[in-house]
């Protein structure tokens, strides 16, 4: 949000001429109705998808050619925006001439795209491409019917976010193979949750069984555990460098070499000392601790023993320890 | 011909207002608390302008009515000062206000419930009204504050503030009320009812955009929402808007001045526009005409979707809305026909209507031929009206 988000959008004014166009005269709505296409010796196929409630609904027609599976004639009704009309209109359009297994290919992009004046400017605001999605949503469900197949069987993969159609595994890998911690990171390598915002949390405008907030947990999640779990090992065959432990791994790591190589000492002089806490800091790893007993009083503990303990630890573990009495 | 049926989103400026307040542009532009003559000069029109407002709500000297910036300010003051004096510094905890608010109520009650006060949003009945029996039902020891709008910005229902007044008087609980579309629209008499806040906007009744006010009765405590230089008596700092404050004495004079006269001609024109939409088959308004201010009409249209209705509508130069303007940017369902329990098809299908007394009749005349045709053609797309039932 910056300067350009200051003032409300002007919506209708992003529609491409197309859209406008499709709104105000739309070609083909209208209905198809049975006697007639028996008639012909054709098949009917009438599909709804979306509902009044929601605020958007189509109904498909198709007469189709038993013999050739094409499809001859498309109408709609809508029951929708100037988006939903135009796109139900364009998606029609598409149908006509081709084969029902040819048909089901057609994607909300191809209808967005369809209904572009120029092919590099979107024909629709960022908010209304769901209106595209419903097109396609509707063209499976009356491919399923003809086809006598679940309309959910076209989709390959699971679909997260309909309007830019990114799948989860898309979605998982983006964010595994660039490390990406936020959302809107996600938006912007996929384009995921950037147009009816849907899919990025629960509460939008749909309700959906995947939301990008949840895919991001869940992967970071693992991805932490993959790395607890590699830095585990590693530690267990002792191949890991001390930077890439956990903060646990970390303090039982100086706890270690403390014990072995410090604490005798300081013991023996009627004190001792404890690891605070360990913080990376720019290009040292600080480790902050605090001396007990009778350490905590004696003047060499922050020069001579500091010295000895930052120099053990520094050989032992990494050379960008500093280490910090408190 | 354009025709503008957006007016409980705002209101054209009246041309009186606009003369009354250019002197203060580049005239009398002197800082009312400086000591000199620059200064001083502007204190004739504001006591001028603080009089018509006294007069229009007929508030009581010992009332204060504090200018501001606009109402989300002043609901904003009212629900945050009685958070922070009755419930942070208090022994209370709890709020009550309706589900139909406008975004500037619920949106600081969502914030407050962040801060841990409790918070009813109390239903409407069928009509989308908040009853006062109601109202006293949810009122507990611990209700710092009751606030319920006078009039609905979506349908123009009036809320029985009256008796809502009567309600919390009794039940010794502060009561606000968000009086936006109610002032100039409707008699508002600030000593005929017990309320002890009032909140309102001068550009809903033909004065400018960004300045409003709160009342507050008696003049009792409230903590400031902006801490500063101590202006209005330290309730409310910032350099007065002069020519702001004089141009809203000036629209709220004229707006309430011959009041039942003005209702009566937009009434009219209402009644008669809502006549002839009803006549459209599968059409239903919001909201008892009598219950309603005499300038909205919001209509369910079955079958046509509310933002292609605005679109038709548009095309033919008239500017209407599918609920608060606030919220056309985001599409959902009108919230207020939900809250109603209006079956929720029917609430896409929301187109609000909204006269001024400056509507004619030629133009209401306009608006049915094209609101007509639009729901015809519309229809005519229409998957609810569809006769080939689905194959399967
Ligand atoms: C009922 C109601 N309350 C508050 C407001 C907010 O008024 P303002 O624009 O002055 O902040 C409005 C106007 O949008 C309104 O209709």
């Amino acid at each position: 949000m910056a300067k350009n988000d200051l003032i409300g959008a002007s919506l209708w004014d992003e529609y491409s001429n197309k859209v406008t166009d499709r709104m105000n005269n739309p070609r083909h709505q209208g209905e198809i109705f049975e006697e007639d296409v028996k008639k012909r010796g054709n098949k009917l196929i009438v599909a709804d998808f979306g509902a009044e409630s929601c605020g958007d609904a189509v109904r498909l027609y198709w007469e189709v050619d038993p013999k050739t599976d094409i499809i001859v004639d498309s109408k709609f009704k809508s029951f929708g925006c100037g988006t939903a009309i135009a796109s139900s209109d364009i998606m029609t359009e598409l149908c006509v001439g081709k084969t029902v297994q040819e048909a089901v290919k057609i994607t909300n992009i191809d209808v967005e795209m369809a209904l572009r004046d120029d092919p590099d400017t979107p024909a629709v605001p960022a908010q209304k491409m769901h209106c595209s999605v419903m097109a396609y949503d509707v063209i499976k469900k009356a491919a399923g019917q003809y086809l006598n197949v679940d309309s959910e069987s076209f989709e390959e993969e699971i679909i997260v976010c309909e309007c830019a159609r990114v799948s989860l595994k898309t979605i998982q890998e983006v964010i595994r193979l660039n490390d990406l911690k936020t959302v809107e990171e996600i938006t912007d390598y996929t384009k995921a949750g950037g147009f009816c915002k849907s899919c990025i949390k629960p509460g939008g405008h749909e309700e959906k069984e995947y939301y990008l907030v949840d895919i991001l947990a869940d992967v970071r999640r693992e991805m932490d555990e993959e790395k607890m779990k590699a830095a585990a090992d590693a530690s267990a065959a002792g191949e890991i460098k001390f930077e890439d432990m956990t903060l646990v791994q970390q303090i039982k790591a100086v706890d270690a070499v403390i014990d072995e190589n410090v604490r005798q000492f300081l013991i023996m002089d009627g004190g001792n000392m404890e690891v605070i806490d360990i913080k990376p800091n720019d290009e040292y790893i600080d480790i902050y601790i605090r001396y007990l007993g009778a350490c905590s009083g004696c003047a060499s503990s922050s020069t001579g023993t500091l010295y000895a303990i930052e120099t053990t630890l520094k050989e032992k573990l990494s050379s960008k320890i500093r280490v910090l009495p408190i | 011909m354009q025709v503008y049926l957006d007016n409980n989103a705002t209101t054209m400026v009246a041309p009186e207002v606009v003369e009354a307040m250019n002197p203060f542009f580049t005239e009398l532009y002197g800082n009312p608390n400086s000591l000199h003559k620059f200064g001083t000069a502007t204190h004739p029109a504001l006591s001028r302008a603080i009089d018509q407002v006294y007069t229009a709500l007929n508030a009581s000297d010992e009332d204060d009515i504090i200018f501001t910036s606009c109402a989300t300010e002043s609901n904003n003051w009212v629900l945050q000062s009685i958070y922070n004096d009755y419930i942070k510094n208090g022994e209370k905890d709890h709020i009550i206000t309706s589900e139909v608010e406008h975004p500037s109520i619920l949106s600081t009650c969502a914030w407050l419930e962040q801060q841990g006060v409790k918070v009813t949003y109390l239903p409407v009945n069928e009509e989308g009204r908040v009853e006062a029996h109601v109202v006293k039902s949810f009122i507990t020891q611990k209700t710092a504050l009751v606030s319920v709008m006078w009039a609905s910005n979506e349908t123009g229902v009036i809320n029985p503030i009256k008796e809502i007044g009567e309600v919390c008087k009794e039940a010794g609980v502060l009561f606000h009320s968000d009086a936006v579309q109610a002032v100039g629209k409707i008699p508002v008499d600030l000593q005929d009812v017990h309320v002890d806040f009032v909140s309102m906007s001068a550009h809903k009744f033909h004065g400018p955009k960004g300045v409003g006010a709160l009342f507050i009765k008696n003049s009792q405590p409230l903590s400031p929402l902006l801490h500063g230089g101590d202006q209005m008596s330290g309730r409310r700092s910032g350099t007065l808007n002069v020519p702001y404050i004089v141009g809203m004495g000036k629209a709220i004079e004229m707006a309430t001045q011959n009041i039942e006269q003005t209702m009566a001609s937009i009434r009219a024109k209402r009644d008669h526009l809502e006549d002839e939409l009803l006549k459209l088959s599968d059409t239903f308004t919001v909201g008892k005409r009598e219950h309603r201010t005499p300038n909205t009409i919001l209509i369910s249209v079955k079958g046509v979707e509310g933002e292609g209705m605005l679109w038709d509508l548009n095309n033919a130069g008239i500017g209407a809305s599918t609920g608060s303007a606030c919220a056309s940017e985001d599409l959902e369902a009108n919230s207020v026909m939900l809250a109603i329990g209006a079956d929720s098809e029917l609430a896409h299908t929301g187109i609000r209507l909204s006269l001024s007394r400056y509507t004619t009749d030629e133009e209401v005349e306009y608006v049915i031929e094209h609101f007509k045709k639009a729901v015809e053609r519309l229809r005519a797309i229409s998957s609810s009206f569809a006769k080939q039932a689905p194959t399967a």
